[in-house]
């Protein structure tokens, strides 16, 4: 009988599943097949092109598990006491762009960790636990995207920008057009100046009217809110271009995780709204440093993240093999908030992919 | 035998059989108009085979046609990705076609992909749920939004009458194909003016897939010294 690469793999990620439960996590265990409008809500439309979708027609939509991550969160907030340590093991499926050597089926196995007593301890305990299990030669990186939420948090500027920065913040080209908007270095968009022009001249309910026939769900308070907000925008001030630069600077950095913190102490006279996320940095490197982790010659990279890990929202973590990524993980406290209805669950974890890690995928 | 795969119907298979006709190659259809069978007459060996527009496409990616008239809107939606799958004959200068973005012509806040953007995040936060835009060109749409950075909206499936759904109130805005325009300003709806996703006309065709063996080159070489293409390897 032929044999190919698969019980090799399965018992690689036995290996693993067994190194998380020796670890103290409890393995668990979710359905294939998910409900669709969980996964849609929280990761919008781009999912459908990354997995599986199919139609039931009692259920309805459902989609194949393109990752653990919601239903192992669901299943906490449902049973779950902190702090709690899960892991588990099994396929999951995404669709590949054309052309892609990727795998479309592949197993994770994976470890995440609830407990909101001290987050950078529990990030430190996850990071070090996947440096134990993984080999040494594999090339390491470390992010923060807590530092440049916070930084974004912290901008000299009205409430709606920097909602609609942190909103695009996973999405480079945009977050930085968006930065270059409130910075006033692009000139107006030519349509929005006319509106407000026409809105301020003949009121904004008599502009709305002048379009004709309303229609559809969005109403027209909705727009007039919108136009308001518009007009109360034009008067707001560009960003402080030392503010920019601390945004620029952090984007930018690509050091050792202690250079990290020093360069991150100079940027916070510029912006002292960091000071909290830089603290939270430190706690962290203090607590890898009891792991055995040494933090001067970890990799940091500011932007480290922001375009791969939509989810995450806090430290965040990666091993690879040249350009293959055979682990990664980090914080999501966020997305715990999103399916938790506001619930506060604060969340770590991370993923490996047996298959690469036995480089036969 | 070649197969060329032309619109069963409507004004796309009689312009099509006017290019044809232009070139010097005649498209018939044989017995009742309602037999989906036909003859070809100026170059030797082809078979006609009548399909419905939408099907073309497929039929291209699966090889059981070797040529095939449909609209470059339809193979992108269709095949991924689509250049290994088919290759362009001749743009045939009909059935002309802009796959668009529309939003209420209510929305006076609205004139570009930004101004949809930050609307999406409005409706959001007041609905509760994300911006539904209908249409039946998904992979399309997607893309295009995603590369644009448009987020917290999505896509509805509508296969006909989409400029309908707004007012029916089960979507916000439509990505649809449109000609004159005259269907969306009978809707109320305006294009956005960087809305425009792909421009599209009727084109001819080749499968990569087909069999192309000595008898159905010879044929494509007799339509080729009719049409005039630029050389292709298929």
């Amino acid at each position: 009988m032929l044999n190919d690469n698969r019980a090799a793999i399965r018992e690689q990620a036995a290996t693993l599943e067994t190194a998380f439960r020796n670890a103290g996590a409890l393995h668990v265990e979710s359905d294939a097949l998910l409900p669709a409008d969980t996964l849609l809500d929280l990761y919008g439309e781009d999912i459908r092109a990354r997995a599986y979708v199919t139609q039931d027609p009692v259920l309805g939509e459902r989609m194949l598990r393109p990752d653990f991550t919601v239903p192992i969160v669901e299943r906490h907030m449902s049973e779950g006491a902190e702090p709690a340590r899960y892991c588990y093991n099994g396929s999951v499926w995404r669709k590949q762009d054309a052309g892609s050597q990727k795998a479309s089926e592949f197993i994770q196995v994976g470890f995440e960790l609830f407990d909101r007593t001290d987050p950078a301890v529990a990030d430190a305990e996850v990071f070090a636990l996947f440096r134990e299990i993984l080999p040494d030669d594999l090339t390491v990186g470390t992010g923060d995207i807590g530092i440049l939420r916070a930084a974004i948090a912290g901008l000299t500027t009205s409430d709606k920008r920097r909602a609609a920065l942190l909103r695009h913040s996973w999405r480079p080209t945009r977050f930085r057009q968006l930065l270059d908007r409130f910075g006033g270095k692009t000139t107006p968009i030519a349509s929005r100046v006319e509106l407000i022009k026409a809105a301020k001249a003949d009121g904004i309910d008599t502009l709305i009217k002048s379009s004709g026939k309303f229609l559809g769900l969005r109403s027209k308070a909705e727009v007039h809110t919108r136009i308001e907000s518009l007009i109360n925008d034009v008067d707001e001030p560009n960003l402080p271009s030392g503010e920019l630069a601390v945004i620029e600077a952090i984007l930018n950095l690509d050091c050792t995780a202690t250079q990290a913190v020093e360069k991150l102490r100079e940027l916070q006279s510029d912006l002292p709204a960091i000071a909290g996320a830089i603290a939270v940095f430190e706690t962290r490197l203090a607590a890898l440093s009891k792991h055995g982790v040494d933090v001067n010659t970890l990799a940091f990279e500011g932007s480290y993240g922001l375009t791969s890990m939509e989810y995450y929202d806090g430290f965040v973590f990666g091993f690879q093999r040249g350009e293959q990524v055979i682990a990664s993980g980090g914080r999501y406290d966020a997305l715990t908030s999103v399916l938790g209805n506001g619930r506060d669950i604060a969340a770590v974890g991370g993923v490996i992919r047996p298959d690469l890690l036995l480089g036969v995928a | 035998m070649l197969k060329l795969g032309v619109p069963s119907k409507g004004r796309l298979q009689d312009d099509t059989i006017a290019w044809f006709a232009q070139h010097g190659i005649t498209l018939e259809r044989t017995g009742s108009d309602r037999e989906y069978a036909g003859l070809v007459s100026g170059v030797d060996g082809v078979q006609l085979v009548l399909l419905s527009a939408g099907e073309i496409p497929k039929e291209l990616a699966a090889g059981r046609i070797h040529l095939g008239v449909t609209g470059l809107d339809l193979i992108r939606e269709k095949l991924l990705p689509w250049q290994e799958k088919v290759a362009v004959l001749a743009q045939m200068g009909f059935g002309f076609a802009d796959l668009i973005i529309a939003v209420p012509k209510g929305w006076v806040d609205v004139e570009c992909l930004e101004d949809l953007d930050a609307v999406a995040a409005q409706f959001r936060k007041v609905h509760g749920f994300r911006l539904r835009i209908a249409t039946k060109y998904h992979n399309l749409v997607r893309g295009f939004l995603q590369s644009k950075g448009v987020a917290d909206y999505q896509l509805i499936d509508s296969q006909g009458a989409t400029e309908g759904t707004v007012k029916n109130l089960t979507a916000e805005a439509i990505a649809d194909i449109t000609s004159s325009g005259s269907t969306l300003e009978a809707n109320h709806l305006k294009i956005l003016n960087d809305g425009l996703i792909l421009k599209s006309e009727a084109t001819l065709f080749a499968s990569r897939f087909a069999d192309w063996n000595d008898d159905a080159r010879a044929s494509l070489a007799q339509m080729q010294a009719l049409v005039k293409w630029d050389d292709i390897t298929l």
